[in-house]
């Protein structure tokens, strides 16, 4: 059973995602303890890329804050090592097919594996084009996380009946960030996979408050929340590790 | 592996969200291609508005003061909105239509492909929202005020190097976001399957047409046919039906900026290596770690750190040469040319005949040489006289 089961034993799961790097590793390593130690169930590291075509405004300011301190993907190949000294959450990488393939995908899988990252979200990798990475990821151990979103319609079925780790349900149209209002039917597309897969479900894209947070896990097994956490590093920069450990309490006791 | 490959290029690496909005266009595409009144009307739209076919021009004075080849000029700058853009974008924004899409946006970087688009969409009553870098709408102010003018909305980008990848990125995700009633009509031979295809075929018109026009006039083909290249959409138009003629030389001629032993440079075969980039497998210019490259080159329109999967191909198997020019080199054609001929050129078609000054000369006077013009050079030149230092502006 893969290490990312874990994070769906303790209720409903609460999954935060930070930027490596922003706005420097050090903070990035207090970040993941704080997240950790207030009840994150899986943390999503994002390696930052040049280009994010899929993040919106305050993810894509964060990739360039982190490129600009210099970061690296060894640099965070070593954090992640150094970090899997007392960390035990599961954990995976967030980031784009170029920064895998441009380091060789062997190589990068493997040194995933090797550092203790559990699992992998690639957004610009869909169903068609996994084969390139895939095999790799099984072979390492290393789960290859599959998205579905709103438009999915009847690639859900085929998606979900492969999907290994837990399934990214993409909440709504678009890029990351925050929104007032999520008007997808969440429900009808997990009805839908539940029909074909048992994987562990979580919702992200545009969860922000307690209450969206709570309503998105009455019918999936996770909520994951991005841009507002990376907006409270941008606020509080070094500092942060304290408020961004007092909004994932907040969000962990609302889904539990 | 996947759908839409050239040899190991190509591809679709997107986000799910869009999966059935490329599966959507791709059958679509299939259906209407080979649907006898959408070409007809196709072709209607070609000869009747844009001015097709375009006039393969024996450019006699340049050939007589080089010495050597005789050069052709293909006259894509004489179609309606002053390049080549407008054959694709008629073919996608027709296609959209039939499809029931009742918005484009677009991506464009010296604005050509925006302008084109932004017609497009008026005389079919579509809504058009064009993404433009910041730093192109200050260089290319003519053709946002063109665009604005044709009823479209014109969104400066500000992110990375406010160029055309930034566009590019911004446009994708303005589509995810908004993909029920809006088309992206991409405006080169790049993205995800099956944009490289589509965009080559509605360009492959410049190849077909320079085949007929060459066997009329000289009774043969021509032993090299050369354009620009920035994702490569004239220059696999003025490839396409000479690929399978192995003794028809295929010359791209890409960026090379402020030199390709600069970082300042947009040579994505010269410089770039392998990578996977808005959407596809190609060459890019990138650094270790995968971060693309803020390229660099005078021409907006060739700006780009990438180059379509269907030229990464025909380079790997060799069947196309690729080389590269500097600013300096490009801006001394656009000088030369419009001396010569009385032809002002885009300062991207420029590209390709500095390199037409270069090899003409190296090749005896019974050889034939045809150059795609991608584009008409008014929008350049107040930005190639602030070069020379001029204080001219628009």
């Amino acid at each position: 059973m893969s290490n990312i089961a874990k994070a769906f034993r303790n209720g409903k799961a609460f999954i935060p995602f930070i930027t490596c790097g922003d706005p420097d590793l050090e903070t990035t390593a207090k970040l993941v303890r704080a997240m950790a130690d207030n009840g994150a169930d899986l943390i999503e590291l994002g390696i930052p890329f040049s280009d994010p075509t899929a993040e919106g405004p305050v993810i894509q300011e964060a990739s360039l804050r982190a490129l600009t301190a210099g970061t690296t993907t060894d640099k965070i190949f070593d954090l992640v090592r150094e970090l899997r000294k007392d960390v035990t959450v599961p954990m995976v990488f967030m980031t784009y097919a170029n920064v895998v393939f441009s380091y060789g995908a062997e190589r990068f899988i493997s040194a995933c594996a090797a550092v203790g990252i559990d699992g992998l979200i690639l957004p610009d990798i869909p169903y068609e084009e996994k084969g390139e990475f895939d095999p790799i990821c099984q072979k390492y151990g290393v789960d290859l996380i599959s998205l579905i979103a709103p438009t999915s319609e009847d690639r859900i079925a085929v998606i979900a009946k492969e999907a290994k780790g837990f399934l990214y349900v993409v909440s709504s149209l678009g890029v990351t960030g925050v929104r007032s209002e999520i008007t997808t039917d969440i429900g009808a597309m997990i009805s839908i996979i539940r029909a074909h897969s048992d994987i562990p479900c979580a919702v992200g894209f545009g969860i922000s408050t307690p209450e969206q947070a709570k309503k998105m896990t009455e019918e999936a097994d996770g909520a994951i929340v991005g841009s507002a956490i990376v907006k409270l590093i941008a606020k509080y920069g070094r500092d942060a590790a304290e408020p961004v450990g007092e909004y994932v309490r907040s969000m962990k006791d609302a889904v539990r | 592996m996947s759908n839409g490959r050239f040899g190991i290029h190509g591809g679709q690496y997107i986000p799910e969200t869009l999966m059935n909005a490329v599966i959507e266009l791709e059958a679509a595409y299939n259906h209407y291609k080979n649907d006898t009144d959408f070409n007809r009307e196709l072709e209607t739209l070609f000869n009747d508005y844009a001015g097709r076919p375009s006039r393969l021009y024996y450019a006699e004075k340049m050939t007589r003061d080089l010495g050597g080849a005789k050069i052709y000029l293909k006259r894509e700058d004489l179609n309606h909105t002053g390049a080549h853009k407008i054959n694709n974008v008629l073919g996608q924004a027709l296609l959209a239509k039939k499809m029931g899409k009742t918005r484009l946006i677009a991506e464009t970087g010296a604005g050509q492909h925006g302008v084109a688009t932004a017609t497009a969409a008026a005389l079919m009553g579509m809504e058009c929202v064009v993404f433009m870098g910041e730093e192109d709408t200050k260089r290319q102010a003519l053709n946002v005020y063109k665009m604005r003018l044709l009823g479209a909305e014109v969104i400066p980008v500000t992110t990375g190097t406010a160029t055309l990848k930034d566009a590019v990125s911004q446009a994708m995700r303005e589509w995810t976001s908004r993909i029920a009633d809006t088309h992206y009509c991409l405006g080169s031979v790049m993205g995800p399957h099956p944009f490289p295809t589509i965009v080559r075929d509605f360009q492959a018109v410049i190849s077909k047409e320079i085949k007929a026009q060459i066997l009329e006039r000289e009774g043969r083909l021509p032993d090299v046919v050369m354009a620009c290249v920035g994702g490569g959409s004239n220059a696999i138009g003025t490839f396409y039906h000479f690929i399978e003629d192995k003794d028809v030389r295929l010359i791209g001629c890409e960026a090379a900026g402020r030199g390709i032993d600069t970082f300042e440079t947009a040579a994505t075969i010269n410089t770039g290596s392998l990578g996977i980039f808005h959407g596809m497998k190609s060459y890019f210019c990138q650094d270790e770690y995968g971060q693309i490259a803020p390229v660099y080159s005078i021409s907006a329109g060739l700006d780009y750190p990438g180059i379509g999967p269907e030229h990464a191909w025909l380079h790997d198997i060799g069947r196309a040469e690729y080389v590269a020019i500097t600013d300096d080199e490009a801006v001394d054609a656009f000088e030369y040319l419009s001396r010569t001929e009385g032809i002002i050129p885009a300062i991207e078609s420029a590209h390709a005949l500095a390199y037409a000054q270069k090899l003409a000369p190296t090749l005896s006077r019974d050889k034939i040489i045809v150059v795609t013009v991608s584009g008409r050079g008014d929008k350049d030149c107040a930005a190639i006289a602030r070069y020379r230092g001029e204080d001219l502006h628009e």
